[in-house]
């Protein structure tokens, strides 16, 4: 067979595919990079010591006490008062407050049209509001794991200065700051139905703390406004209610601030007509800020220009020097400098000196981020920081020569917190559109690439055709380079590659398209039913509330698929054995084509049991599913909690031999098909990885398990022991599997060879060996097993032309396991690998793989008895190739484990634990414990991409025996099995190469239309919660599978190679 | 012959299909408060009993039917008997998949057996009127080349419909639209219901659009 053809096409598409994938994640998902530094007020202001005075906190704060009051979604209409406004809808004219303040007091209060950045979720504002920065989707920080906030901020900052921060309100403020408050109280948040729960929790506890006096800070987070939005919507008389109390909680507030205490009211962001939010429209992100404070803060009104607009951003600089507390590190936000004081009335700081404070840090933070991150381009950077030079030189004259800070400075200043500001956001929180468009582009033509390949792979195969496609990429991307290189002096590597790719594709497809005119990429064959489902599939990833309930979707889809074979079958009237009355048949069928009907009855009611153990398993399947945040009453499979978890000690035991027997029944199942197979005989490494590592494993496994999950003080003198175990058992597995992995992949062939008979030694002229494989005709064997066995036929009879039989010229060879031998190894190391998977997954996850390991068997099972039944209607040319309905079924069962083990497309359930096995004491490096949780994650991905030549052996180790030989056919009495392949190894790589990319279609159209998702939806209002993260899922399981696929073709390779010098080597000694 | 027939089928169609109406419009004077969605059972069943009975009517007066052998009362019984039995089994098929396919087990079980009872009235009550109870019959039809005469291929039609129906029924369950209609297992009976009046409607239509090149063996 043609390896290299083959390997060089899948590598090719793999390429194109990555390429797309990291230009539209390029344009798409927006990284930044967490400075893990905190600002201390012993940061020195100027470089070198120069100035005396430099401290980064104020000496006297402007106020001692503060208190912020954030009700969620107070869009900036609702906090607006209009007295002419004679019928006011029930959002409008319900905080008469905050204009009676600024009306009557105008140095004392002042209200903004307070603007957040997108993405407008609560959790990323109450992050952007207390560090100052944008937060991205992904803030690349040091745990993954947990929410926290680990960047400087307000909170941080506020209890390093020994402030006593009290907290109140929604309950994501207690995971996002872990044990930073003084005091809090949270109330659940989850319940968007529920309008009062939170409020009035704060509002019993409020008035009483306010007067207690134990506190400096006060947070306070009102959810009824956001909930009564998503319920309601802002025109509903339920909001006009909501936003009354929110009136006179202020008022009531207002009447008790002391005179050193400031207060801040704000919404965290707006909401839509439909009170939805999440994106970036201005009903989203203009939110209200009123400030109040009962001395006199304010210049008079007109006195000085007053920003329309704050960003969100600015709070926290400006609260951060009012209060005498550094700014945080990361804040990119700009003082706001009404709130300090002027030259005509000096009180605490001034505004100049705010204003350089704030330049400072921002110009550090800046530096930096810079060395840390390349994200932000470097001319904008060099211009920013001659800006900054030249204003700290002018600061420093004006400081050194006593005067006040003119004017022009100020501006500068601000101009330049604001280019700051500006350039970060470009690069944090706005997407790339041209990039997402070429990502996409390039992402279709990768599937219709597939899709060509898969139609035309026996011409593909038979002729050179990548030399054009990567002569032409390569050489597109070269003169993008040298392009982008003449004009902007430095190379970007994603519009090369998108370059390059584009290029190849289009290359490609156009000729083939010039190479087969005729019609032989048919649309209309993409409307078979398989393909629809396919489809169904992929319109499903366009709506996020079949994203939410993946698991079942796909469940549904694969029960559908899967009934319909059998259904189909029956359509073309191949179930049943056909009728005996034969006579009225058109003379046109060869009657010898048809099989008997006993073994049509036997083949139907094993492919009704295989249906039936499919869809069984699938059903059961559902029973191991975790739940996502957004399923309200779901709850999470007990199979997914470690054993030491579980109280219940009766429990325990049961789950603990539940996980034991599955555990053994996988290693049992795999052994008993390599045995039945005659595979397990030969002398060689693979036969002993079968036989003993995979048992040895599995006990290291199973010890594992129990060692694990005892609890921990029920033997105290044991603790070493265990503690011991704990590294040892696993790590012990580990090595036994991979040991056994790469003994499978040095040494493939699980062929026994037996000398039956005196070899017959003959003349020196050598015609081309031939060989061929066929049943065993000792009785032994066939009552043992069913041993394919080898028959090297002597010359003398290939020489005479007489197609002798065994007896005429006597075996001279027996092969046992030869039938098997490209799915023998395939097995095995999937068998192998699967072992060292479930080893990372919870002890319960064992009957799921146990599930997984029957459901693929009936799936193969199935895929084997109707390609046997439907074999009258194949044409013989393609003989091996594989139809789109398994493959759907192979690739949507890979999607369907992934949640059936546990997992979900989102970030938080990502299973951590796989990290800690054999490794309890944590990691040193990162790649270790990202590889482990990447294996855990992606399990059934490996499994069933690694797997996925079987769907091509199958049909053939089931092959029935004795029919095909009835026919009458130049095969006589042989069952040759896999040695079909061998005998037509063009067909072979064609059939290979067309299985492949079918399967790189299935899962490629899937991150294809999950990319599309993410795209067309990307002011939705879920995306960062569902698309994203499925977008990030689907494309780093495409990749993960793909690599698999790889590998799994490459172990076919292998193979084939093997096979083809045990050949070489048999048949001089046969002829010799 | 052909037009006689096909248009003897359409007429049978419709008063099957008014047999449907006439099942949602009736129980709306008879029952208080009755709505489909809200007193969903009381439909369903309504809509299943009307449909039987209708069915059954219909073919006996049409007298299409299997070709008995035997005239006698106790084959005639045992025959009756026979389709009870199987319609009952046809019942527990359809609640079995419908269960598989995704349906709480436990709770909800009426909805869901109801749902069975709905689809096998639509589906296997129509084999039994038309084919009798014979399961190898039954299994031939289902066949490219099985249908015998045009009531065969109007059983094909209507039953793929009334299936597909039911199974496309299940799509908005997951949406969070928050619709009446959306509770298990409103969506999948209205869609079992449409599905079969659709291909009361189609089957003429298609049978008569390709009346040329359908030839039926003599049974």
């Amino acid at each position: 067979m043609k390896r290299l053809p083959v390997l060089a096409l899948l590598v090719w598409v793999c390429a194109v595919f990555y390429v797309g994938i990291f230009l539209f994640v390029g344009g798409f998902l927006l990284v930044r990079l967490e400075v893990n530094r905190t600002s201390t007020c012993a940061d020195v202001l100027f470089p070198g010591g120069a100035e005396p005075k430099g401290d980064f906190c104020p000496t006297e704060p402007r106020f001692r006490r503060v208190v912020v009051l954030i009700i969620d979604a107070l869009k900036s209409d609702f906090a607006r008062y209009d007295p002419a406004n004679e019928a006011p809808r029930p959002y409008e004219n319900k905080l008469p407050v905050l204009n009676e303040m600024v009306s009557t007091q105008p140095s004392r209060a002042r209200l903004y049209t307070f603007r957040a950045d997108p993405p407008t979720t609560t959790m990323q504002r109450i992050k952007g509001f207390t560090t100052g920065s944008l937060p991205t989707f992904i803030d690349v920080g040091n745990n993954f794991a947990s929410s926290a906030i680990l960047e400087d901020n307000l909170v941080h900052q506020l209890g390093q200065m020994g402030k006593r921060v009290v907290f109140m309100g929604d309950d994501t403020w207690m995971s996002l700051f872990p044990k930073k408050f003084h005091r809090s109280l949270p109330f659940p948040s989850f319940n968007v139905k529920d309008l009062h729960t939170v409020d009035n929790g704060i509002l019993q506890n409020i008035y009483p703390t306010m007067e207690g006096g134990d506190w400096d800070v006060l947070i306070a987070h009102f959810l009824g406004v956001d909930h009564c939005g998503h319920r309601f919507g802002p025109d509903h008389p339920a909001m006009a209610e909501k936003l009354t109390q929110m009136d006179e909680v202020i008022r009531a507030v207002i009447g008790r601030l002391g005179n050193d205490t400031l207060l801040v009211v704000m919404g965290d962001h707006g909401m839509t007509d439909t009170g939805d939010h999440g994106g970036e429209s201005q009903k989203e992100t203009d939110a209200a800020l009123f400030l109040y404070s009962p001395s006199p803060l304010f210049p008079n009104p007109g006195s000085q220009v007053e920003p329309e607009v704050v960003p969100q951003t600015d709070l926290v600089p400006t609260l951060a020097l009012l209060l005498g507390i550094p700014i945080p590190y990361s804040s990119v936000g700009q003082v706001l400098l009404p709130l300090f004081s002027t030259a005509e009335s000096p009180t605490g700081l001034s505004q100049g000196e705010a204003l350089w404070i704030n330049v400072r840090q921002v110009n550090r933070f800046l530096e930096t981020y810079s060395s840390m991150a390349k994200d932000i381009p470097p001319e904008s950077l060099t211009q920013l920081r001659a800006e900054f030079s030249r204003i700290s030189s002018e600061y420093l004259k004006s400081v050194q020569e006593g005067k006040p800070v003119s004017s022009e400075l100020q501006v500068s200043m601000q101009e330049y917190l604001t280019s700051v500001r500006e350039t970060c956001r470009a690069s944090w929180a706005r997407f790339n559109p041209l990039k997402m468009a070429v990502g996409l582009s390039v992402l279709a033509g990768a599937c219709i690439l597939c899709y060509v390949l898969s139609e035309l792979s026996s011409v593909v195969v038979s002729r050179g055709v990548l030399k054009v496609p990567v002569v032409c990429g390569v050489v597109v991307g070269g003169v993008v380079a040298v392009g982008q290189l003449a004009s902007q002096g430095y190379v970007e590597a994603a519009w090369c590659l998108g370059g390059a790719a584009l290029s190849s594709e289009v290359s490609f497809l156009w000729r083939s398209r010039r190479n087969h005119p005729r019609g032989r990429l048919a649309l209309a064959r993409l409307l078979a039913p398989a393909l629809l489902v396919l489809l169904l599939r992929c319109a499903s990833l366009l709506s996020d509330s079949y994203v939410v309930s993946e698991g079942r979707v796909v469940t549904f889809l694969l029960c559908t698929l899967s009934l319909y074979v059998p259904l189909r079958l029956n359509w073309d009237g191949l179930l049943l054995p056909p009728p005996p009355s034969d006579s009225q048949k058109p003379p046109g069928l060869v009657p010898a084509l048809t099989l008997p009907p006993s073994v049509v009855r036997r083949e139907s009611a094993t492919m009704l049991v295989c249906v039936g153990v499919l869809v069984g398993s699938l059903y059961l399947s559902l029973s191991f599913h975790n739940c996502r945040e957004e399923q309200g009453a779901c709850q999470p499979s007990p199979f997914l909690s470690p054993l030491s978890r579980v109280q219940d000690s009766r429990l325990r035991n049961l789950h603990y031999v539940l996980s034991l027997a599955s555990l053994a029944a996988w290693a049992y199942l795999l052994h008993r098909w390599l045995r039945h197979y005659g595979n397990l005989n030969s002398p060689g490494v693979t036969v002993f990885a079968a036989r003993f590592l995979l048992p040895l494993a599995s006990i290291c496994t199973g010890l594992h398990w129990a060692v694990s999950a005892t609890p921990e003080d029920s033997f105290r003198n044991l603790a070493d022991l265990i503690g011991l175990a704990q590294v040892v058992l696993p790590r012990a597995a580990f090595a036994l599997l991979g040991l056994g992995l790469s003994l499978v992949w040095l040494d493939p062939l699980t062929v026994f060879l037996k000398e039956r008979a005196p070899l017959q030694s003959r003349g020196p002229s050598v015609p081309p060996p031939k060989y061929r494989a066929s049943t065993g005709i000792s009785p032994q064997a066939e009552l043992h097993h069913l041993i394919p066995q080898l028959y090297q036929r002597i010359r003398r009879s290939l020489e005479d032309g007489v197609p002798g039989g065994p007896e005429d010229g006597g075996p001279a060879v027996e092969a046992y396991g030869l039938g098997t031998v490209y799915s023998a190894p395939l097995v095995l190391l999937c068998g192998l690998f699967g072992l060292g998977l479930l080893l990372l997954h919870p002890e319960g996850m064992a009957l799921a793989f146990l599930l997984l390991l029957l459901e693929s068997g009936a799936l193969l099972h199935l895929h084997a008895c109707s390609t046997t039944l439907s074999s009258l209607q194949r044409a013989p040319s393609n003989g091996f190739s594989v139809p789109w309905a398994p493959v759907v079924l192979w690739s949507l069962a890979a999607c369907q484990f992934f949640h059936t083990t546990g997992h979900l497309p989102t970030f938080p359930s990502i299973q951590w634990n796989a990290a800690f096995v054999g490794f309890p004491q944590g990691h040193t490096g990162t790649l270790l414990p990202a590889t482990l949780v990447t294996l855990n994650t992606f399990s059934s991905h490996i499994l069933f991409a690694v797997s996925c030549p079987l769907l091509l052996f199958w049909p053939l180790v089931c092959e029935i025996r004795g029919w095909k030989g009835s026919r009458g056919g130049e095969e006589g009495e042989d069952a040759v099995m896999e040695m079909r392949l061998r005998e037509n190894p063009q067909q072979f790589s064609s059939a290979l190469l067309q299985l492949m990319m079918r399967y790189l279609f299935v899962s490629g159209v899937q991150v294809f239309a999950s990319v599309c998702a993410a795209a067309i939806l990307r002011r939705h209002l879920m995306v960062w919660k569902v698309f994203a993260p499925k977008l990030m899922f689907e494309a780093s399981g495409f990749v993960v599978s793909s690599v698999s696929v790889l590998v799994g073709v490459s172990l076919v390779m292998r193979v084939d190679a093997a096979v083809g010098s045990l050949f070489k080597k048999l048949v001089p000694e046969a002829s010799r | 012959m052909w037009d006689a027939e096909i248009r003897g089928m359409a007429s049978a169609h419709a008063i099957i299909a008014s047999s449907v109406f006439m099942a949602t419009v009736m129980p709306a004077v008879l029952v208080e408060k009755f709505s489909v969605y809200g007193t969903h059972l009381v439909w369903l069943y309504s809509v299943a009993g009307s449909v039987a009975v209708v069915n059954i009517a219909v073919y006996w007066l049409l007298g299409i039917g299997p070709p008995t052998k035997k005239n006698t009362l106790s084959y005639k019984v045992s025959r009756l008997i026979r389709s009870c039995l199987y319609f009952l089994f046809s019942c527990l098929f359809f609640h079995t998949v419908v269960v598989l396919y995704g349906a709480p087990l436990l709770e909800s079980a009426v909805e869901t057996f109801s749902l069975a009872v709905l689809l096998s009235t639509l589906t296997t009550l129509r084999c039994l009127c038309i084919l009798g109870p014979n399961v190898q019959a039954w299994i031939r039809v289902f066949s490219r080349d099985g249908a015998m005469s045009v009531w065969d291929t109007s059983l094909q039609i209507t039953t793929g419909c009334s299936v597909v129906g039911a199974w496309l029924g299940a799509f908005p369950i997951p949406l969070d639209w928050d619709r009446p209609w959306q509770v298990w297992p409103i969506s999948c009976t209205l869609g079992a219901t449409i599905g079969f009046l659709t291909g009361l409607v189609a089957a003429p239509v298609w049978i008569h659009w390709h009346r040329k090149q359908l030839t039926y063996k003599i049974k």
